[in-house]
């Protein structure tokens, strides 16, 4: 444990002093403001039912495409390429701790960002004080319900990040594994919903299982205030599989 | 009463698929000695290293470092080691002072401790005045290299492996390297790879030479010569019928053969020669080859072989045996 406070406290000290950090942070920060204004103005040219919170957030796959490849993809690939793994692998440091402390950095990191957005509505109250009277802008319930999911999903995309950049010695061949794996789980999962409303002879216990797998449905839910165990269960097991099994490639390829 | 060896090999073999990286590899290295380890590239000198520092386990065979063992308990041997790998990789981007914190941290270095191992580290390594804050990615080659040696001596570890510490390094720092070595001996048990033979010659108490994958020597620097490069040896400059020079000493009961001849201008040789006869042999052959009238001696010395003489005869032999061991094909 010793260990992995250690490291973690090294990973996030390197993100902090690393550029490509700050290319990421004020990349996802432009784009997310430029989408949230984009809703705003949609918004006043057509009314919806729909809280420009719950909208923003419905929107949280086009960052994550980018944001955690460009996160995760250094993180162990890099350290194998230029071989600074093999020097930590000689410390007692356990494996565990190793991918631990990497998944920790990078997930505080990505939900640093998020956090960030939480001043996208502020300013927006802040210039436009007429526009927040209706209290849409900043109400607590979806906002909170939000960001648990943003909480809880980020373990699982973060983790994706990680395996992916464990399985290589290239940071090119991890970014892209792991934005192909997030695509397949995100898209992936809403595409087999559709295809299952489509049809609409399944049995239950299909219907159930595409439910099961499906990131938007989650967001829905959360957004609306309904806290489901399973996506709890999806998102944490997955991700201890994967973190585990980065655990094993990093042992085994040394 | 018997002391633990710092280091001690038995049959360890490493397989990679159907390449076999080491074979049957046995050493041992006492407390505080320096071992050089010579091979050419590819001969699994890294293998071996990386065996012995953990990050790898072996195919069979085992390993002990102080007393323990490698495929047992890593953990404990890490405590036990510090490993400096071949390139030694250090990332660009913090500063030298910070990193060996981070290091030795890492090797769990008591806190109060800290910042008194790391100072001592560098001080040895002559980094305290000059790079404390430097970025470790502007550094010059020879100080990264000394960072590297630095991270290795973090924690106080009974056992130094140091993978080609010297690669790369203009013959000052080499110097400067070696002296470092120097310090280390007796303190800690050191065990080094390099290709520059000379070095390993200075620097170390003793040699092993591995070759495709097995030791093909084992000992001092003067041990080997005798093992692989029996005789005496001298060197010397004649002017006049050269052929005569061997005639004359067997006339005076001196075996000898010639190893080399160098013709220098006109009518002048350098020969190398080689005397079967042991013992002091300068008197006599000084006696023996002057005041000769086929020939005049110019200059006569003492040759004595070095490191990379005796490095191209052990593995050149062991080149030979492993050829005449495969089975003949019968016509």
């Amino acid at each position: 444990m010793r260990h992995f406070f250690i490291l973690l406290k090294h990973e996030l000290r390197m993100l902090f002093i690393s550029p490509p950090t700050y290319i990421a942070a004020v990349l996802f920060l432009s784009l997310m403001g430029f989408l949230y204004w984009a809703i705003l103005r949609g918004m006043v040219n057509t009314p919806s039912e729909t809280l420009p919170t719950v909208q923003f957030f419905s929107i949280f796959w086009i960052p994550v495409f980018f944001v955690v490849p460009l996160l995760t993809m250094r993180s162990i690939a890099g350290e194998r390429s230029i071989g600074t793994l093999d020097t930590l692998m000689t410390t007692p440091t356990s494996r565990v701790a190793v991918i631990l402390s990497k998944f920790a950095g990078a997930y505080l990191f990505y939900m640093l960002l998020w956090i960030l957005t939480i001043g996208f509505p502020f300013i927006t109250q802040k210039l436009y004080p007429h526009a927040a009277e209706s209290g849409a802008l900043l109400e607590i319930a979806p906002l909170a319900g939000s960001f648990l999911f943003l909480a809880t999903s980020g373990l699982l995309f973060i983790s994706i990040g990680i395996f992916s950049s464990s399985v290589t010695r290239s940071q090119l061949v991890a970014g892209m594994l792991s934005f192909t794996t997030l695509f397949v789980v995100i898209i992936g999962g809403q595409q087999m919903g559709n295809l299952a409303d489509a049809s609409g002879d399944l049995s239950a216990w299909a219907i159930a299982t595409v439910n099961y797998l499906q990131i938007f449905e989650h967001l829905d839910d959360f957004s609306r205030g309904i806290i489901d165990t399973r996506p709890f269960f999806y998102y944490a097991s997955t991700s201890f599989l994967l973190l585990g099994l980065s655990t094993l490639v990093i042992e085994a390829k040394a | 009463m018997e002391t633990t060896p710092s280091i001690r090999v038995q049959d360890l073999t490493r397989q990679y698929g159907a390449l076999t990286a080491i074979h049957k590899v046995n050493f041992t290295v006492n407390p505080g000695e320096v071992v050089g380890f010579l091979g050419p590239n590819g001969a699994g000198k890294s293998t071996t290293m990386r065996i012995l520092s953990g990050i790898m386990s072996a195919t069979s065979g085992s390993a002990w470092v102080g007393g323990t063992c490698v495929a047992q308990n890593p953990h404990e041997v890490k405590r036990k080691i510090g490993y400096m790998p071949e390139n030694n990789p250090l990332p660009d981007d913090m500063r030298v002072v910070e990193y060996l914190r981070f290091r030795a941290r890492l090797k769990e270095v008591p806190g109060r401790k800290l910042r008194s191992t790391v100072q001592e580290a560098m001080e040895i390594c002559d980094l305290a005045r000059t790079a404390r804050r430097k970025i470790i990615g502007t550094l010059s080659k020879g100080f990264r290299q000394r960072v590297g040696i630095a991270d290795a001596l973090l924690g106080d570890p009974e056992v130094i492996i140091m993978d080609e510490p010297t690669i790369g390094l203009d013959p000052h720092q080499i110097q400067g390297i070696r002296k470092l070595i120097d310090n280390l001996r007796g303190k800690h048990t050191v065990i080094l790879s390099s290709h520059i033979l000379p070095e390993i010659e200075r620097s170390c108490d003793r040699v092993i030479i591995i070759n495709r994958g097995r030791i093909v020597a084992a000992g001092t620097s003067d041990e080997l010569r005798e093992e692989f490069l029996p005789g005496n040896r001298f060197s010397l400059i004649v002017e006049g019928d050269e052929s005569a020079v061997s005639t004359c000493l067997e006339q005076r009961g001196l075996k000898s053969s010639i190893l080399e001849n160098t013709p220098q201008g006109e009518n002048r040789a350098r020969l190398t020669l080689r005397l079967e006869n042991n013992g002091e042999l300068g008197p006599q052959l000084i006696q023996a080859l002057s005041n000769q009238s086929e020939f005049t001696l110019h200059s006569l010395a003492s040759r004595v072989p070095n490191l990379e003489e005796i490095f191209l005869a052990a593995t050149k032999r062991s080149w030979e045996e492993t050829i005449e061991t495969k089975p003949k094909i019968s016509a």
